[in-house]
């Protein structure tokens, strides 16, 4: 079955804890038990309706204080289609936490509360949906109970949203506007007759019938290699294959391939998963690649076709989201990892520091802090092999490892 | 004269490898675990998600054998018939098995075990986890955790870091994007990785029935002595504390979560092959770890014994 990978973003109060146990409710995938555990907490609230935000806040600190502070993954399907959702939160400090969300979602809903507007946390989720080119974006106006289901209000945000988006240079995106009241169930899974005056669907709606495209179109091949495969055994005693997961494109026994970073050319013999074996292999599927000639491969390396080499590169620039308390300072070195490939690297320049509501970017500082986005230039000590992020997601980002506490310290999207 | 129509030749079919994305995604996991840790280990419980895991490791190295051991922490409280699949398995895939005995841990580190109506074994088995952790210096341990069973877990990374203690620190997890996994630790910390994070309960029925795996014969209907407790049906046995007016009957069950005899309920069921419970489960209203009796101790049950280093 399909799967569509959704993220959410909002902020601390509108709603969207309750529109995702809305979601579980009315598609029957909150369990009897968990529903139970609903009625039990709301009714020590005491609250006379049920709270479904409970539903997705998992841990202590947030029922406690009723927010959201970690990303959380919540499963659900309908006879179409299974959803995972991705539930960030929305405070200004956790911008880390959205992007980590959004990084593999297919497509992103971004809520605002119907009274307040468009806000400056709705500019930050969408630069930040703008950022990794997430192409489907679901604009949900929430609390449209709250203004009388007014169509005039419902425009007016919309009209404000397009312009915010009109800044993006990205426009091979498509955004769905709808007005919604979580609390009542409207517009979630199916049409409410509250606000006649909206000729869309529902969000369910929208969420089973959006294309499913591969992450990246007009991508090529690109087969990492994460294990060399030895057995060693009587059967398979000269059997050498290369573990990996495919991304990009099919590739097929016979194609002629290249060998990255020793540019050596051979053919691919077989294509294996377990006891099977296949004439092609689609992009997202792992397997055991094995190629005619003995060539020098180990772990890191990229298998590709001929003629359709990626980027290689010792100096490189990218656009760098910072996830540590240390920010990132020039000549700091860190492990860089791009896909399952490690080299050192020592960070030359901060050269811009983006603003967030898409009007520009700032040159005054030379450091990169925590929940920041800029573009950085860095140099690596091997040259890793890479697509730019926008004609590739999956073979155009990389992360950074301090040296000393290895924390995750920041994601790059290459240009 | 009749006309003579040859056949095309293009009818070869090719054999397309289509991407199934949950496996593809385990497979990954698993082989980014045997690249970047010195001494992983797969946890094996012997319960459904543990033997999906099996599989996976199987095809991530497949024509090589499963790089790493297979650990079993015995509270002493396991239903029979998985201590014999678990035995079964490992003779027919050739892994090697570790075993480590929650009994040995009472009776070295002379810890109290609880006693009464709901007394388990359940927390105890942490310590002998973490022993075995620091007595073979794992750095990396598998196991089948899911998001979707419970809502701490729900948080929980892929490589999940956890300090000398065993400990996770919920408020300070590395952010993992896209598909990059960093296991860059300190020497005497360890990761716990769960490599179908992403899979619900569903999936893993469907993929054991599609993959045709063996499971244990406690999984299907079956008839047993059991008894009811707060509206949920406990096995009768003598390692389950049970008060005198709590009448013993046979009840035609199936367990849907293998955990231990003292802690796991069984549901009502005539479910007796793999795609009678695949329906069953499609169509059920409770979630699996409604049956879990450790679960239902506090709200945050789960969460309080992860940062104590449970899995």
């Amino acid at each position: 079955m399909d799967v569509l990978k959704i993220a959410t973003a909002g902020s601390v109060d509108d709603g969207k804890s309750t529109l995702i146990g809305r979601l579980l409710y009315d598609t029957n995938s909150l369990t009897t038990d968990k529903l139970e555990a609903i009625e039990r907490s709301s009714r020590k609230k005491g609250l006379d309706y049920l709270d479904f935000s409970l539903a997705t806040d998992g841990l202590v600190a947030e029922r406690e204080q009723g927010i959201t502070i970690d990303v959380a993954h919540i499963y659900f399907s309908t006879p179409t289609r299974h959803f995972i959702i991705a539930d960030a939160p929305g405070h200004v400090e956790f911008t880390r936490n959205m992007v980590t969300g959004a990084s593999t979602a297919q497509v992103s809903i971004i809520l605002i509360d119907a009274r307040k507007g468009v806000q400056e946390q709705t500019f930050r989720h969408f630069f930040i949906n703008d950022l990794l080119r997430i192409k489907n974006l679901i604009v949900v106006i929430n609390k449209m109970d709250l203004v009388d289901y007014d169509q005039s209000r419902f425009e007016q945000i919309k009209s404000e949203f397009e312009q915010l988006a009109a800044r993006s240079d990205f426009h091979k995106r498509s955004i769905h506007y709808v007005p919604l009241s979580a609390l009542f169930g409207d517009n979630i899974t199916s049409i409410s007759d509250k606000t006649p005056w909206y000729d869309g669907s529902s969000v369910l709606d929208i969420l089973e019938n959006l294309p499913i495209q591969s992450e990246s179109v007009n991508a090529q091949a690109r087969f990492a290699v994460q294990n060399v495969i030895r057995p060693k055994t009587n059967q398979y005693h000269d059997f050498r294959g290369f573990a990996g997961k495919l991304t990009g494109a099919s590739l097929s026994v016979g194609d002629e391939i290249i060998a990255l970073p020793s540019g050596l050319t051979s053919k691919v013999s077989e294509i294996r998963l377990y006891e099977n074996t296949f004439e092609t292999a689609n992009p997202g599927s792992s397997f055991v690649l094995s190629i005619e000639d003995e060539i020098n491969i180990s772990r890191g390396d990229m298998i590709v076709k001929v003629n359709e080499t990626p980027k290689t590169e010792k100096q490189i620039k990218a656009k760098i989201c910072w996830m540590d308390a240390k920010p990132l300072r020039p000549g700091t070195t860190y492990l860089l990892q791009h896909g399952v490939n490690r080299v050192l690297s020592k960070i030359d320049t901060v050269n811009k520091i983006f603003k967030t509501d898409l009007t520009g970017f700032e040159t005054i500082q030379n450091e990169l802090k925590i929940n920041q986005i800029g573009e950085v230039s860095i140099k690596l000590s091997k040259p890793v092999f890479y697509d730019p992020f926008v004609e590739n997601r999956e073979n155009g980002a990389f992360i950074l490892i301090d040296s000393n506490s290895h924390f995750t310290s920041g994601v790059g999207l290459l240009d | 004269m009749s006309e003579v129509i040859e056949k095309p030749e293009t009818l070869t079919r090719t054999k397309v490898l289509k991407n199934n994305v949950l496996e593809s995604e385990a497979i990954y996991i698993i082989r980014e675990v045997a690249a970047q840790f010195e001494k992983p280990v797969l946890l094996f419980s012997g319960g459904k998600d543990s033997i999906t895991l099996v599989r996976l490791a199987q095809k991530a190295f497949y024509p090589e054998k499963i790089p790493f051991p297979l650990m079993h922490i015995d509270t002493g409280h396991n239903f029979p018939e998985t201590i014999l699949f678990r035995d079964k398995l490992v003779a027919e895939t050739g892994v090697d098995l570790i075993v480590r005995y929650v009994e040995d841990s009472i009776k070295n580190k002379n810890l109290t075990e609880e006693t009464g109506k709901y007394a388990s074994r359940n927390r105890l088995q942490t310590h002998t986890l973490l022993d075995a952790i620091e007595e073979f210096k794992f750095d990396a341990c598998i196991g089948g955790a899911r998001r979707d069973e419970e809502k701490a877990r729900a948080k929980e990374r892929i490589f999940s870091v956890r300090n000398d203690f065993g400990q996770w620190d919920e408020k300070n997890q590395r952010p993992e994007l896209f598909n990059m996994l960093n296991g860059k630790i300190d020497l005497g910390q360890n990761v716990r990785v769960f490599p179908i994070s992403n899979w619900t309960e569903l999936d893993v029925w469907q993929y054991i029935k599609d993959e045709n795996l063996e499971i244990p014969s406690i999984y299907f209907s079956h008839e047993r002595d059991t008894f009811l407790r707060d509206g949920l049906i406990w096995s009768a046995d003598e390692v389950v504390f049970r008060e005198e007016n709590e009448v013993v009957s046979k009840r035609r069950v199936r367990f849907r979560t293998v955990g231990d005899m003292s802690c796991t309920a069984a549901v009502l069921s005539d479910a007796q092959t793999l795609d009678e419970i695949v329906s069953e489960i499609r169509v059920s209203t409770v979630s699996e770890r409604g049956a879990r009796i450790d679960d239902k101790r506090t709200e945050a049950a789960m969460e309080t014994r992860k940062q104590e280093g449970y899995f």
